[in-house]
């Protein structure tokens, strides 16, 4: 069944306050709406279960990116396109930048936001592995204040986040401190462009004497929404990269994940790519290692 | 029926339906219709401009894509409340009186275009390449066109007609600067 326009409302009051003022007044009766790239899909199913949208299109609140001393400021309604085009992201966060050249074509990037991304929770979110190793944190804000919390703890379940119904996200903090790093970031799919991951990883990490002295994964499609392998970090925390830390961390990470059966992919398949794609990238980090 | 104001302050409400006022390939347009109405159906169905086509419309195959404020869209995916105000170019606004747009007269030259059906989304994804980069290398041109499929040509010839535009737009800008302009001003 097609979608009818008729069945749904759509307004767009134009600025935060007053898109916050009417999800305050009828908490959950309001479907936010930013790029669409998720809710008009539905839509043209006849799956859209929402009969009131309201807009945050065009609103300047929501879209922004601002660069402090020690953290980079993304509005929730900041496109994927906006993020390819900052220079300072495109040189301190190779991860986030290269996620949003793989949110489907051009034409979808202009308009799919990170806030959407983000609140949609798909476990194969492209965007989340960089955000996870990144460190990211997030705010939500409703006419109740705001409040921030780790990206790392947004996601509760299966297209499940700590968002009240009230509340919308406002702003994603990144933090500068990444220069040093080793970064990676692979997805694997079936297309190059336009194809969800059958697996993706994202990771960071810093060396230090020889030992892995930081390090963070964020993986996509190996549990029920996007998370941090934080079993997996412990057992490479404090390590040397040796053969034996490769094995160890490929049995951690196998007992960590919980991978779903699907269309795309089976869960056996998934478990075998992540643990190729962490040694992957322990072999990049302790070859960077070496490197004077 | 709920009175919240639009972007421009501008939106008109009545029975389900909102008036929306935006650009389309250069001239003012109101329409009045409900607000979660898709853009593409707007252009086909209100304004008669069946050029934009729909293939899938749920985003995947590009063939409905018009700009949108110099961005390229996927207008099965725009409500059209979303396009208050904006300027919005389609595939009629490409061609200048009946002079074809340089894009348009390659694809015929190289065979771009088999069945059409597809064509029109072509035209404005590379449009929207040469806007922002008049000389992309194939590599690029092949990601500009990533979210447009076309069933009928193998692709080639499309690349092929882009590289030809771009190469016949440099050579025009080259003799009459101005002429360009023209094309990607809207
Ligand atoms: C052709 C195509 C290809 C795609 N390819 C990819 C891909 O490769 N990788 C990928 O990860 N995704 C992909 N997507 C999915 C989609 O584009 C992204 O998830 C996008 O980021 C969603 O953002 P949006 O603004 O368009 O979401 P919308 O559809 O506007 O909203 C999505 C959800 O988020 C909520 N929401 C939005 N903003 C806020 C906010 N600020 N506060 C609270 N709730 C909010 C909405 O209520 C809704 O539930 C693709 C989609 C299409 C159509
Ligand atoms: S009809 Fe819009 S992308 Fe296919
Ligand atoms: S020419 Fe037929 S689909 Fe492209």
């Amino acid at each position: 069944m097609r979608g009818n326009a008729q069945e749904h409302d759509l307004v767009a009051p134009g600025n935060l306050g007053a898109v916050l003022d009417l999800l305050a007044a009828e908490p959950g009766q309001w479907t936010p709406i930013a790029g669409g790239t998720e809710l008009m899909v539905a839509f043209a199913a006849g799956k859209l279960n929402a009969s009131k949208l309201v807009s945050l299109w065009g609103i300047p609140d929501l879209r922004f990116i601002a660069v402090t001393g020690d953290s980079i400021a993304v509005g929730a309604a900041a496109t994927f396109l906006d993020l390819r085009r900052h220079s300072v992201i495109a040189a301190e966060l190779p991860l986030l930048a290269k996620a949003a050249s793989w949110i489907g074509s051009v034409a979808n990037q202009s308009r799919a936001t990170l806030g959407g991304n983000l609140v949609n929770g798909s476990p194969a979110a492209d965007s989340s592995p960089a955000l996870l190793a990144y460190d990211a944190e997030i705010e939500m804000i409703s006419v109740r204040g705001a409040r921030r919390i780790p990206y790392c703890e947004f996601h509760t379940g299966y297209k499940r986040n700590r968002l009240a119904p009230d509340e919308l996200l406002y702003t994603i903090y990144l933090p500068r401190r990444f220069k040093r790093h080793t970064h990676y970031l692979r997805k694997v799919g079936t297309r190059r462009a336009m194809a969800i991951a059958k697996v993706a990883l994202g990771a960071t990490a810093l060396v230090a004497n020889g030992l892995i002295h930081e390090i963070r994964l964020g993986a996509a499609s190996l549990a029920p929404f996007p998370a941090r392998l934080m079993a997996t970090e412990a057992a490479l925390l404090g390590q040397a990269i040796a053969p034996e830390t490769i094995r160890a961390a490929r049995r951690a990470l196998l007992a960590e994940v919980q991978p779903i059966d699907d269309i795309r992919s089976t869960a056996g398949y998934r478990r075998r790519v992540a643990a190729n794609l962490l040694e992957e990238f322990l072999l990049e980090l302790s070859a960077k290692a070496k490197r004077p | 029926m709920n009175t919240a104001r639009n972007v421009n302050g501008r939106e008109h409400r009545s029975g389900g339906q909102a008036t929306i006022h935006f650009t389309v390939n250069g001239r003012n347009r109101a329409v009045t219709v409900p607000p979660m109405k898709r853009l593409l159906d707007v252009l086909r169905e209100d304004l008669h401009l069946t050029g934009t086509k729909e293939g899938c419309g749920e985003g995947e195959c590009g063939s409905c894509s018009v700009r949108m404020n110099g961005e390229l869209v996927n207008s099965c995916l725009v409500p059209v409340l979303q396009a208050e105000g904006a300027k919005i170019l389609t595939v009629e606004g490409l061609a200048v009186g009946k002079h074809l747009h340089p894009l348009q007269e390659a694809f015929l030259n190289q065979g771009g275009a088999q069945c059409g059906i597809c064509t029109p989304g072509m035209l404005m994804a590379a449009e929207q390449l040469l806007a922002q980069n008049p000389h992309p290398t194939m590599a690029e041109i092949r990601e500009a066109l990533a979210g447009n499929l076309c069933r009928c040509t193998g692709f080639m010839r499309i690349f092929e007609s882009v590289v030809a535009a771009a190469a016949a737009e440099s050579a025009t800008q080259a003799k009459a600067p101005h002429l360009e302009k023209t094309h990607h001003a809207r």
